[in-house]
């Protein structure tokens, strides 16, 4: 690894042209991390470093780019393999911007370490709201989606078909939690109320203990706050015990297209879901996702994937309108200061507290006989404006903004 | 009637149940591992891959050849046994001379391997397998999905088959005394290799019966063994090392007490197997079953 990085820098230092001697040691460094071997690495992964080349191909297309380079880590989902690797990039390696970072307890100690050594953090896997709440840092934006968001979207569409009576099966850890307290407060706001949660090991495999105490709970909803395999395996297997045959309902809070793919259409329709980003909306999306597939095994980008790639456009753009790349929260203040715009989400803006806003989308997910092909899974119910899809920004207690 | 810590019985029949499900997952894989471990002294770290691949076996055949569930459940664990076959004679077989950390290595790195290829091929988030025997049945305190109940009972019938196969037969004492005295064995005319090479293949089929019977109901991926694996490690060390009946008992028993840890804390489910392997090794080192070599 150290040698490794000595020969990159020693590399850049003759490559980069003395004219762009602004940039810290002349390049812009890009480093994704993310789950490269393991639950999430379908749906961040490779995927979404792809997402990042290509969004500086783009972007270097109509502007003069000097070096950008992007490197990849694989945090295992693990805070303090997550840590390591995030502070030898920035003592080290000289990253300048870290991106993706599924699994919110990892995202949150990066978000700790960016903010103390002044460098630049955009998180689109990572989903617990505190990272522009109580968490929230001068250095960090948080891009495609959050529990809030998820909660808001979902937790509400729910409420309102008459399913006020809640049991939550959550992930034990930080994103898990988060979900659960943002859900269970669309519901009580709604005039519902939450009878019951467990919360299971992450990762986890069998799930039927958990789903028999939720069918004992008489709950009339069955909130999965959990995501990847443990959601299809959760969603599996409530199949399995006939908790749906029982009268009750699954609402699953966080479900990425690559999820509805690994269930099959025959066990995840009638699934309601909320997400930032469909491959099938637009021709701008279809198109990055017909580029897509064909570096990635066949597969459609997942929202998080996508985010990536509109992410990085735009700290591009911030970056060189300060032509520098030194100032982790300097950069972080011109991408807020910059209205947001891109192929893949549009126009949109980035609050004080770090939060992009623009809208989210509730989706149900499509039976076999309505889906006209491989990756036709969602049905688009309703839109949530960007003005109502994040949490106001006075209710985020995030010290950075001001009263 | 009596309540249990705030836990109605009927929801404590239901976890007991659903403890005995699991633990016949356990069980399975377990004996696996004891049966190579007892015969080869071999500690097979591939044995999750090889689980991992025998759900896998189960999906390219309904994908590719359109053979249901039941046909994969004859047909994998042979194809499965027989990759275990070829890898123990082209690599273990070279490392019986020296210490067990070769063994154990080598089939770690193994099992790596082949996770990593199986990622590469498939992603990672899984695919989707279709139940071959849906709905069930209400049992008054829980609800029983016929594939379950399935699963319990096919896998008590095969470890029951497989405890008789080696403690009762000929054949099983052939394989007990090559494990003691191989040299002696060897004496007598009996092939001794030849047993050992079909005996990992038999452990391994073993582990790929499980991940076939586990394809319908959790998520087939990639790193689905690597999850389980080390609890059936904690379940074969605290039953005893190569103890046959040792880790069936086991791998139910711990099956049940975790099922029962879901219920009062959640939160411990994951570890309480590995607190239970920490008191057995300090009050008998040897595991339960165990007899100290």
């Amino acid at each position: 690894m150290r040698w490794k990085a000595a020969a990159l820098s020693a590399l850049t230092a003759f490559a980069a042209p003395a004219a762009l001697a602004q940039m810290s040691d002349g390049v812009i460094k890009i480093g994704v991390m993310n789950d490269q071997s393991g639950t999430y690495a379908d749906l961040s992964g490779q995927g979404s470093v792809w997402a990042a080349r290509k969004a500086i191909d783009d972007y270097c297309k109509s502007n003069k780019c000097e070096k950008i380079e992007v490197v990849f880590a694989d945090h295992q989902n693990k805070p303090d393999i997550g840590s390591n690797i995030v502070r030898q990039w920035y003592d080290v390696d000289k990253v300048d911007v870290v991106v993706d970072v599924p699994t919110s307890s990892v995202a949150l100690a990066v978000n700790n370490i960016t903010k103390e050594k002044n460098k630049a953090f955009l998180v689109s896997g990572a989903a617990a709201s505190d990272l522009t709440g109580k968490a929230c840092s001068p250095n960090t934006v948080h891009w495609t989606y959050d529990t809030w968001a998820l909660a808001n979207g979902t937790g509400n569409a729910v409420v309102k078909t008459g399913g006020d009576t809640w049991f939550f099966l959550t992930a034990d850890y930080a994103f898990g939690h988060a979900l659960e307290r943002d859900t269970a407060a669309v519901v009580e706001k709604s005039g519902g109320k939450v009878v019951g949660r467990v919360r299971h090991p992450f990762p986890g495999q069998d799930f039927s203990s958990f789903l028999l105490q939720a069918q004992q709970s008489k709950a009339k909803i069955l909130g999965l706050a959990n995501a990847g395999s443990d959601t299809t395996n959760s969603i599996k297997q409530a199949a399995e015990f006939g908790i749906v045959q029982g009268g009750q309902k699954l609402a699953g809070l966080l479900v990425f297209i690559t999820d509805v793919h690994a269930l099959g259409l025959q066990t995840a329709q009638g699934l309601i879901l909320t997400e930032a980003w469909y491959w099938d909306q637009t021709d701008a999306n279809r198109a990055f996702s017909a580029e897509f597939e064909k570096a990635n095994k066949g597969n459609k980008p997942t929202m998080v994937q996508a985010g990536v790639y509109s992410a990085v456009t735009h700290y591009l753009k911030a970056v060189h309108e300060l032509k520098s790349d030194a100032d982790g929260a300097a950069v972080v203040a011109k991408m807020k200061a910059t209205p947001t715009e891109d192929a893949l989400f549009g126009k949109g803006e980035i609050r004080a507290d770090g939060r992009k806003i623009h809208p989210m989308y509730l989706f149900e997910v499509k039976s076999p006989k309505d889906s006209k092909g491989k990756w036709d899974y969602y049905t688009l119910r309703a839109t949530i404006p960007a003005a109502d899809a994040f949490r106001p920004i006075d209710q985020g207690e995030c010290p950075l903004v001001k009263k | 009637m009596f309540e249990l810590l705030g836990v109605p019985p009927q929801a404590l029949f239901g976890q007991l149940l659903l403890g005995l499900i699991n633990g016949a997952f356990y069980a399975l894989l377990s004996l696996g591992l004891a049966v190579i471990f007892g015969m080869l002294n071999v500690i097979n770290f591939t044995h999750g891959a090889q689980y991992m691949m025998g759900a896998f076996g189960a999906w390219m055949l309904m994908q590719y050849v359109g053979i249901p569930y039941w046909g994969a459940l004859l047909i994998v664990p042979v194809i499965v046994g027989a990759t275990g076959i070829l890898l123990e004679r082209l690599l273990l077989s070279r490392l019986y001379h020296l210490d067990h950390l070769y063994g154990l290595l080598l089939t770690f790195g193994l099992a790596l391997i082949i996770e990593g290829l199986f990622r590469k091929q498939y992603g990672s988030s899984g695919l989707p397998y279709t139940n071959p025997i849906p709905g069930g049945t209400n049992l008054g305190f829980m609800f029983l999905p016929w594939y379950r109940g399935w699963v319990v009972a096919f896998s008590i019938v095969v470890c029951l088959a497989t405890w008789f196969m080696i403690e009762k037969t000929k054949l099983g004492s052939y394989l007990r005394a090559a494990t003691e005295n191989p040299t002696l064995v060897r004496a007598f005319g009996i092939n001794v290799p030849r047993m050992m090479t079909l005996t990992y293949g038999f452990g391994v089929g073993l582990a790929a019966l499980a991940g076939v019977l586990a394809a319908p109901i959790y998520s087939v991926n990639p790193i689905m063994g690597s999850n389980l694996i080390i609890v059936v490690f904690a379940v074969v060390v605290i039953g005893g090392m190569g103890s046959i009946m040792g880790s069936i008992v086991t791998g139910f028993g711990l099956g049940v007490i975790e099922g029962l840890t879901k219920v009062f804390y959640p939160e411990a489910s994951s570890t309480v197997i590995f607190i239970i392997m920490a008191i057995v090794l300090m009050i008998r080192p040897a595991g339960l079953f165990g007899t100290q070599r």
